[in-house]
C-alpha cells in the first residue's frame, strides 16, 4: 500500500515523507515494508527514531536535524542525515552506512554490531560506548568518556578526543589524529603497526576521506586495551 | 526524565513573542515530564507592571475555595500595604500572582502577614512564576503563556522522582529575588546539604531535592557570588545527576554534572540564547538555521548577562 502522505517523484522513484504533515510512525512503517528503494525525509525538526529499525538495502536522505536514535538498529540501509542528530544515532547498527553531515549528540553508534557510521562534524560524549563491531569515523572531535567498554570494531577520530577515552575498553581499536585527553582505566596508547595503517586507510577511504596528506594514517595514534582489567587474575581469587 | 527549556532574548523586537516561543519550546518537551509544568517569565508586564514588585504564591486552597481565597487577597493585601495601593492579582493555574507598586520585601511581607499559609514560589521586580500539576500542553494554555511578553523565560516539565507530585514540588524553584532554578536529574546528597543549610537558618518549602540546589545557589548569590561562581561551587558540593538552568535579574546560566547523562543543548544567535533538553524544542526558533548549536560540556558553567 502506498503511503498516504508520501509523494513519488518522477523517474528516480524517490518517495518523499514530509514530517511536517505526516508522522514518524507512518514513515517507519513504510520503511519496514518498503515499496521503493529510495526515500527522502523532510522537516524532521528533531523528531525521535527517524528511520529506525530499517532492515532492507534502502537509500534514505533525511534533510534537517534529527532527534534521538536516528537510524537505530540499521541493518543494511544507507542513511544520510543532512543536519545534526540527537542521542544514540545508529545505536545497535547491524550493517549498512549511516552518514551524519553535521554533529552528533551523545552515545553515537552505541552498542553497534556492524556497519559504518560516519559523522562529518563532531560527536559529543560517549561516542562508541559499548561498541561491538561497528566502525565509526568522526571528522571532528569526540566528547569525554568515548569508547567506554568498547568491545570490538574501530573508532577513528580526525580531531581530538575528550577525557576518559576508552575506559574499561576490551578489543575495539581507537585511532585519534588530534589530542587525546586523559585516558580511561586500562586504555593505553599502542604502536601503529603496518596492519593498522592499512585498516585506517581503508576506513578513511570508506568514509570518503582521502587517506593521504592531512589524513595520512601515519598522523593518527592508536589506543586500545592494556588487558589488565578484564582478564581474571588467579592471585585475585581470594577477593571473591 | 524531566524537560527543560529556556530562552534569553537579546533582540528587544522579540520581547512581544517570548511567550509564544516559550510555549512552542515547552510543548516539545511535554513527554519528558507529563506530571507537572512550571514557567518563569521575566518582564511580563501583564502580571507585573513596570514599577511593581510581584509575588507568585500557592494559596492554601483548591477548587472554588481557591477562587474565594483569590477574591479576598486584593482587600487583605491592600489593608496591610503602606499607602494602601490596590494590588493586581492574576491567576495562572494553581499559582496566584500578586503585584503592587512597592518593594519586593514589602510585598512579600504583606503576603505572609495577610494570607496565612500562602507559599511564596517566586518574587522579584521582574519575575513571575506559574506552576501546577497536570499535562504541560494544557497548562501552557491555562497560564496563557502564548500571550506573555518579556526578555527571558524558562519552563520545566516534571517527571517526579524524589518527592510528591504536588504544586509545591513543581519547578522552577525561585527562592531569592528574581532568581529561578530548574533541574533535570536527581541530587544524591541533597539531604546532607539541606541539613547544613537548615543549621545556617535557611528554611525550606518542600521535600524536593532541586529546592536544595536553589537554596544553595541563592545563599551563594546572597554572599556576593555571581551565577558563574555560584554554579561552580554547586558542582564542588553536589553529588548526583543534574542539568541545571539558573536565571537571575540579569543572567542566564547552564551547568551539567561531571557525567552529564542528563541532556542539554544550547543554541545562540545574535538575537537570542536558548537552552533545552532536546533539539526539537529549539527547532522552530526564528533563525535556528544560522544558530551556533552545541552541547554544554560536563562541569563547565555557561553564563550570559543581559
Amino acid at each position: 500500500m502506498a503511503p498516504v502522505a508520501a509523494e513519488v517523484a518522477g523517474a528516480a522513484g524517490t518517495v518523499t515523507f514530509d514530517l511536517a504533515t505526516t508522522t514518524v510512525r507512518a514513515l517507519n512503517s513504510e520503511l519496514h515494508a518498503p515499496t521503493a528503494t529510495s526515500y527522502e525525509v523532510l522537516h524532521p525538526q528533531g523528531a525521535h527514531a527517524v528511520a529506525a529499525g530499517v532492515y532492507a538495502p534502502l537509500t534514505i536522505d533525511v534533510r534537517g536535524h534529527a532527534g534521538y536514535y536516528c537510524a537505530g538498529m540499521n541493518d543494511g540501509a544507507t542513511i544520510t542525515v543532512h543536519g545534526n542528530v540527537g542521542t544514540g544515532v545508529a545505536e545497535n547498527m547491524m550493517s549498512g552506512l549511516v552518514r551524519v553531515r553535521g554533529d552528533a549528540s551523545q552515545s553515537a553508534g552505541a552498542t553497534g554490531h556492524g556497519g559504518l557510521l560516519v559523522i562529518e562534524g563532531s560527536a559529543s560524549m560517549r561516542c562508541g560506548i559499548s561498541m561491538k563491531g561497528i566502525d565509526i569515523v568522526v571528522g571532528g572531535d569526540i566528547g569525554p568518556m568515548s569508547a567506554f567498554m568498547a568491545q570490538a570494531g574501530r573508532l577513528v577520530v580526525c580531531g581530538d578526543a575528550g577525557d576518559g577515552l576508552g575506559d574499561s575498553i576490551y578489543e575495539a581499536r581507537v585511532y585519534v589524529r588530534g589530542a587525546a585527553g586523559a585516558l580511561g582505566a586500562d586504555c593505553v596508547e599502542k604502536e601503529l603497526r603496518p596492519e593498522h595503517v592499512a585498516e585506517l586507510a581503508q576506513l578513511l577511504a570508506a568514509a570518503g576521506l582521502e587517506p593521504t596528506g592531512e589524513y595520512a594514517p601515519e598522523r593518527f595514534r592508536r589506543y586500545g586495551s592494556a588487558r589488565r582489567l578484564y582478564h581474571f587474575a588467579a592471585h585475585n581469587s581470594g577477593a571473591y | 526524565m524531566c524537560g527543560i527549556v529556556g530562552l534569553h532574548l537579546r533582540d528587544p523586537e522579540l520581547y512581544p513573542r517570548l511567550g509564544r516561543l516559550l510555549e512552542t519550546m515547552l510543548c516539545q518537551v511535554a513527554e519528558r515530564g507529563p506530571d507537572s509544568a512550571g514557567v518563569a517569565v521575566y518582564g511580563d508586564h501583564r502580571r507585573c507592571p513596570a514599577g511593581h514588585a510581584a509575588v507568585s504564591v500557592l494559596l492554601p486552597a483548591a477548587g472554588t475555595a481557591l477562587d474565594d481565597a483569590r477574591a479576598r487577597v486584593t482587600a487583605d493585601i491592600r489593608a496591610v500595604l503602606p499607602g494602601g495601593p490596590t494590588p493586581l492579582v492574576t491567576a495562572a493555574g494553581a499559582t496566584t500572582v500578586i503585584a503592587a507598586p512597592v518593594g519586593v520585601d514589602t510585598l512579600v511581607d504583606a503576603v505572609r502577614r495577610s494570607v496565612p499559609g500562602a507559599l511564596v514560589v517566586g518574587s522579584g521586580l521582574d519575575l513571575t512564576v506559574y506552576k501546577d500539576v497536570g499535562g504541560p500542553r494544557s497548562l501552557a494554555a491555562t497560564y496563557d503563556l502564548a500571550n506573555a511578553q518579556g526578555w527571558q523565560g524558562l519552563a520545566h516539565t516534571r517527571m517526579a522522582t524524589e518527592s510528591a507530585v504536588v504544586p509545591e514540588g513543581c519547578h522552577p524553584f525561585s527562592v531569592g529575588p528574581d532568581q529561578c532554578l530548574v533541574h533535570n536529574g536527581s541530587f544524591a546528597n541533597h539531604a546532607t546539604i539541606r541539613r547544613e543549610l537548615e543549621a545556617e537558618g535557611v528554611r525550606f518549602d518542600s521535600d524536593n531535592d532541586s529546592e536544595v540546589g536553589a537554596r544553595f545557589v541563592a545563599a551563594q548569590l546572597a554572599q556576593g557570588a555571581d551565577l558563574d561562581k555560584a554554579l561552580r561551587l554547586l558542582c564542588e558540593r553536589f553529588d548526583g545527576f543534574y542539568t541545571l538552568l539558573v536565571t537571575s535579574d540579569d543572567g542566564f546560566a547552564v551547568v551539567r554534572d561531571a557525567i552529564a547523562c542528563k541532556p542539554a543543548i544550547i543554541a545562540e544567535t545574535v538575537a537570542w540564547v536558548a537552552m533545552a533538553s532536546e533539539f526539537r524544542a529549539l527547532a522552530d526558533l526564528p533563525g535556528i538555521d544560522d544558530a551556533r548549536i552545541y552541547e554544554p560540556e560536563p562541569e563547565r558553567v555557561y553564563a550570559w548577562r543581559r
